[in-house]
């Protein structure tokens, strides 16, 4: 069986820091992969890596068994990989149909009128400046420009930052429904419960290197690999 | 009376000019993050090629459109040859435009001399217009017509097409919106050949004003960079409205306070930029 997503022995620098050491995760096909570790340890740097935005001083990327390492962006998004990057970014003089219009690829089964279906809240602003929406709104955006591409490969940046309690209860429903319809998925997160409770597998990265792989259950079981890769979760 | 109307008009003139000029020079800037230091050169090539045109008795619109064209082509070539082999290296891509600058400059003497070469305006447009007892220069006000056209077009293009709305995102996030897909360098194409299509064209259009003359690069470029740093970068609003301010600013200035000129107009760029530095349309880019 062909892993939906394949990090090999990854090196990659952000500035002049060496940021990941020989990292190996793999996601299965299907399956949400949760990356954990402290703010720093090198989570955000892995997606930037698998995205193209950095390129990895050795090892290799892999999605769907097709090596991406090295290529652009652009070339990557066309292997199917789609980001809900950090921050949201979401294109903010553009309305928000537009931010949909622009990311849409493949003729898979995401289009305009399904985020909106998805996202009630985004068709009542459909005409509005993506900038002036709310921090939760912006954050459905971000997911609804990411499934236009029509991904196999979902890389998700700490999507409940900053959220209220119900609305990151609502972004856990979808990334849950989302999984359920058989997106593999990359989930990086600070928020513990909401990560154990959505992932199947579960990688810890700590300083760089992956310190803790093993199935949600195991590490729900694993009081200790919490406790000291994790801290003050 | 007659004076401050007819340096408004004026002003209105060379605003339009300003905006053919600087619109492009402000998309390119605000998607590469590179002011284009050529632009001005582009420019000058237009009015050049124009002028050649016009003497082999072309039509005036059909000249400025080969010229416009031609230019675009040259643009398309500048980005595509040069200015993408040093992608990331914005310093580079920068001093890059001012050599090529330099060049297209030199290229200009060695084919058309050192003297300043008119480009007459189409004959129907030259009678001066009575409007209210007082006589406008008729080819000024197609001028300003012209420019606002070409504004409503672009507008059209930025504001209501997807290849629109994908610009604006590359403006916005250049590296998120290469992360959504979009083929940021077939934009970066796109947005050089309108730029320096632009450019042409303005050089025909300003020739029966400007004419072409070397040195006209030099005069057009720090225009252009005035008019984007007080607009914003990558606005086309801003470039709009800059265009009509430096227009005002650089017609009344010179006029009212001739050895003043370059004071009058680059000192409210400073202000500009030590109240607002992102101009007054603009805003911080990633």
């Amino acid at each position: 069986m062909v892993e939906a997503l394949i990090i090999e022995n990854i090196d990659s620098l952000y500035g002049d820091s060496h940021v990941l050491h020989g990292v190996n995760l793999t996601l299965r096909e299907g399956a949400l992969l949760a990356l954990l570790g402290r703010n720093g340890a090198g989570k955000s740097t892995c997606l930037s890596t698998v995205m193209g935005w950095l390129r990895p001083r050795k090892g290799r990327v892999a999605v769907f068994g097709q090596t991406v390492s090295g290529l652009s962006p652009e070339a990557i998004v066309a292997k199917g990989v789609a980001l809900v990057p950090q921050g949201r970014r979401v294109f903010p003089t553009l309305s928000v149909r537009e931010n949909l219009v622009v990311a849409h690829r493949g003729r898979g089964a995401w289009h305009m009128e399904r985020v909106f279906d998805t996202f009630p809240r985004l068709r009542e602003r459909r005409s509005q400046a993506a900038g002036s929406l709310s921090g939760g709104e912006q954050q459905m955006l971000a997911i609804g420009r990411a499934l236009m591409g029509n991904p196999r490969v979902l890389l998700m940046d700490e999507p409940s930052e900053g959220l209220a309690p119900q609305i990151v209860a609502e972004v856990g429903r979808i990334i849950s429904s989302l999984r359920a319809e058989g997106l593999s998925i990359v989930l990086v997160e600070q928020n513990l419960n909401l990560a154990l409770q959505l992932a199947d597998d579960v990688a810890i990265i700590n300083t760089g290197r992956v310190v803790f792989t093993g199935t949600a259950a195991e590490m729900a079981a694993d009081h200790s690999a919490v406790d000291r890769h994790l801290g003050v979760f | 009376m007659q004076f401050w109307i007819v340096q408004s008009l004026n002003s209105l003139a060379m605003g339009g000019l300003l905006f053919l000029l600087s619109a492009g020079f402000s998309l390119i800037f605000g998607l590469l993050r590179i002011p284009n230091l050529a632009h001005g050169a582009l420019f000058m090539l237009g009015a050049y090629f124009g002028a050649t045109l016009l003497a082999s008795h072309m039509n005036f619109w059909l000249a400025a459109l080969v010229s416009g064209l031609g230019v675009g082509l040259i643009g398309v070539v500048l980005e595509a040859v040069l200015l993408r082999r040093l992608a990331g290296n914005e310093q580079g891509q920068v001093l890059v435009t001012l050599g090529v600058a330099f060049i297209i400059a030199d290229l200009c003497l060695l084919t058309w001399g050192g003297d300043p070469m008119p480009l007459g305006a189409p004959r129907a447009l030259r009678p001066p217009v009575f409007i209210g007892g007082f006589a406008f220069p008729g080819y000024r006000l197609v001028v300003l017509g012209f420019a606002l056209v070409c504004a409503l077009l672009l507008w059209l293009l930025l504001e209501r097409t997807r290849l629109g709305a994908m610009i604006r995102a590359g403006v916005d996030d250049r590296e998120m919106a290469r992360s959504v897909g979009i083929p940021v360098s077939r934009l970066f194409s796109a947005v050089f050949f309108l730029g320096a299509f632009l450019a042409g064209v303005g050089g025909v259009v300003g020739g029966p004003i400007l004419s072409a003359y070397p040195g006209l690069d030099a005069d057009m470029l720090p225009l252009a960079l005035v008019v984007v740093i007080l607009g914003g970068v990558g606005s086309l609003p801003g470039a709009l409205v800059g265009s009509f301010i430096v227009g005002g600013i650089y017609n009344f200035g010179s006029a009212l306070f001739p050895d003043f000129a370059y004071v009058v107009l680059f000192l409210p760029m400073v202000v500009v930029l030590v109240i607002k530095p992102t101009g007054l349309f603009g805003r911080v880019l990633r």
